[in-house]
């Protein structure tokens, strides 16, 4: 757990003092990663740097696990804390294995095992050791050298890491895979991580805690779904966006919002027993699975109603199918790209789990104004 | 094309030397030449002696001076020093040998104090300027990752700037090989002997005897250096080996 408690950073320069981080108080519990974000000069490098002292807070503390970061050793302090600097930083007179291997080494690990951890990472960001390890960090791409630098970070496999922009120099689709790559890591891993960024986007894939910052306050700290459903003041509404409610799809699954396990038909079931559940449900259509319980085609009120027979004899076929881990961000392109406002949703395997339609999505994400505006008329209406 | 234009250079520099070598063979300079070889032999070591001892101390001065003033505790006056040692080069060498001998007499001990002197400053400056462009982000970086100060300098800095500190080294001991003939004259010996006399007496195979052997040591120490480099800077930041 990293708490920050009052800190502050003052620069004395020539054309007077510059407030870089003024009065922070956060908590990042333990296996969470938390973006600070804002726009440039925020103050978000130098309250990252605050972290391992290669700034020194002018007033203010930094408590990891409890102790005082100024009364521990400030290098065994930064030998246990990952660090991934703005402009990656390997070391171009070392070789990749080397530049892994540094902190390891400083640490006192014997070759036979640090030479193995090298390994073992670059085999984790999909870089061959075999290839890699005797190379120089020039004849390396950009993209690769930013894995490196992120690997070398987790080298001694320390509690904490600090990631300064990590991504910033890869283009976008690069910087997605690298990004789904470093979320499964975590998954495992479970580092506490503050992570510097300017993107939103990157922000609400990445975060579980947001801070944005704006001329060296932190302004809000929330989840990234909290965030944007409710930005705390003007500055943090125009800074998410104004699609920021758009934004908000990609953080909820399929699960969440799905209807979990409707009635399903058989093809050899009557046109009536479909009617008779959609009337009993209030379904307006009911999607009828195989055997397996796979979803094969779906039936509509005005389908049973004008029809007689089973079911496999008249059904429409499906224009798409969810899968209850995907998030609501593909949902709503599948929606818009097949023409339809309704989906079966299927786990890993297939089987039919449950139903997703246009009205249930925006029901879901119009909840949390609801009950934001619910509880400030009530507000009001107390106060009157 | 390069190629041939390679080929090309050698064809003629090797014409060249042929027809040198036929010229001088029939004016009789080569036997003139070897008249000398004795002398040369023992001239010529004593000419490395000097070179060598010169050097290595303005090595072993100039690098840790570099160093020191690369320091951020020397900023301020690092800047002010250098200039100091700029002005220094831009005193003639003699005028140095003349200074040195007024203070140490004659013989080989003022004539290597004046080498040295006239040695140090590339080194010093190119371990300077070198250690200063090694990239602040990689100073923050290995800082960073808690490395101490020295381990710093040791790992991440000298190995940056080595190329730059060798080619510093290397233009100091070539001119240094080079600056050792006025030693002759305050007494120091070297090749500068047969130079010197051969000018006097108006002899130019003694000439030639002292200034060729001169100017292949300067070469051969010139090449060697470079080798030096070749194989001790580390292989990801030697311009030499990028594309190897
Ligand atoms: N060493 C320093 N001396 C004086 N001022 C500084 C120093 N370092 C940073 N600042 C100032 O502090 C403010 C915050 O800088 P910081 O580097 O933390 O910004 P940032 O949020 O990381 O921006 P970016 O997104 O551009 O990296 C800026 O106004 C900057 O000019
Ligand atoms: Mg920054």
């Amino acid at each position: 757990m990293i708490q920050l408690e009052n800190l502050t950073k003052i620069f004395e320069t020539p054309d007077g003092v510059v407030t870089a981080a003024d009065n922070i108080n956060m908590t990042v519990p333990q296996g969470e990663i938390c973006v600070l974000l804002g726009p440039s000069g925020c103050g978000k490098t130098t309250t990252l740097k605050m972290l391992n002292r290669i700034i020194p807070p002018t007033s203010g503390r930094v408590m990891i696990n409890g102790e005082d970061t100024s009364t521990l050793d400030t290098i065994s302090l930064r030998r246990n804390i990952g660090y991934v600097i703005q402009q990656i930083g390997l070391f171009p007179n070392m070789t990749i294995a080397e530049n892994i291997s540094i902190v390891p080494r400083l640490l006192g690990w014997d070759k036979k095992r640090y030479l193995a951890r090298a390994e073992e990472l670059l085999a984790m960001v999909a870089l061959e050791p075999k290839t890699f390890m005797q190379r120089y960090p020039r004849e390396l791409s950009g993209g690769q050298q930013q894995r490196v630098g992120v690997i070398r970070a987790l080298a001694a496999d320390p509690p904490v890491m600090l990631m300064d922009e990590p991504f910033g120099a890869i283009d976008p689709i690069n910087r997605e895979v690298i990004q789904d790559e470093f979320l499964k890591m975590q998954e495992e891993l479970q580092k506490t991580i503050l992570f510097v960024s300017h993107d939103i986007d990157e922000a609400v894939k990445m975060a579980d805690k947001v801070a944005i910052f704006n001329a060296g306050k932190l302004i809000q700290f929330d989840s990234p779904d909290a965030l944007l459903a409710h930005p705390c003041n003007k500055f943090v509404e125009d800074f998410v966006g104004t699609d920021r409610t758009l934004k908000r799809l990609r953080l909820a699954k399929v699960a969440d919002v799905m209807t979990p396990a409707p009635t399903p038909v058989k093809p050899d079931d009557d046109l009536q027993t479909a009617l008779q559940i959609m009337q009993n449900n209030d379904y307006v259509a009911v999607t009828m699975v195989d055997t397996l319980g796979r979803p094969i085609g779906s039936i509509t009120r005005d389908l049973a109603t004008a029809k007689r027979g089973r079911c496999g004899d008249h059904f429409y076929g499906l224009r798409a199918i969810a899968r209850v881990d995907d998030d609501l961000r593909s949902v709503a392109s599948a929606m818009f790209s097949k023409d339809t406002t309704w989906m079966p949703c299927v786990d890993d395997e297939g089987i039919f789990r449950g139903e997703i339609s246009q009205r249930g999505v925006t029901h879901y994400l119009g909840a949390t104004y609801r009950s934001r505006e619910a509880q400030q008329t009530g507000v009001q209406h107390g106060e009157v | 094309m390069v190629k041939s234009k390679k080929v090309l250079f050698w064809l003629v520099a090797m014409l060249g030397m042929f027809f040198l070598g036929v010229v001088s063979q029939s004016s009789g300079l080569i036997d003139d030449f070897f008249y000398y070889w004795e002398d040369i032999v023992y001239l010529s070591v004593q000419h490395m002696q000097l070179s060598a001892i010169s050097g290595s101390a303005a090595i072993v001065l100039a690098v840790p001076l570099g160093i020191w003033l690369s320091r951020p505790a020397c900023k301020r006056f690092a800047e002010p020093m250098m200039q100091v040692l700029n002005i220094g080069t831009t005193v003639p060498t003699l005028a140095i040998l003349a200074l040195s001998m007024s203070f140490l007499g004659i013989g080989a001990t003022p004539a290597v104090f004046a080498l040295c002197i006239a040695t140090l400053l590339p080194i010093v400056r190119n371990t300077y300027v070198g250690l200063l462009a090694v990239p602040d982000h990689l100073k923050e970086a290995a800082n960073g990752m808690g490395m101490t100060p020295g381990q710093i300098l040791l790992r991440v800095e000298i190995p940056n700037a080595l190329y730059v500190i060798f080619a510093g080294i290397r233009t100091a001991l070539t001119i240094n090989v080079g600056t050792v003939p006025l030693a002759f004259l305050i007494g120091g010996g070297g090749l500068g002997e047969l130079i010197f006399t051969g000018i006097d007496l108006d002899e130019m195979p003694m000439l030639l005897a002292g200034a060729i052997p001169t100017s292949l040591l300067a070469v051969l120490v010139d090449i060697s250096v470079g080798i030096l480099a070749f194989f001790i800077v580390p292989k990801g930041v030697n311009p030499l080996r990028m594309n190897t």
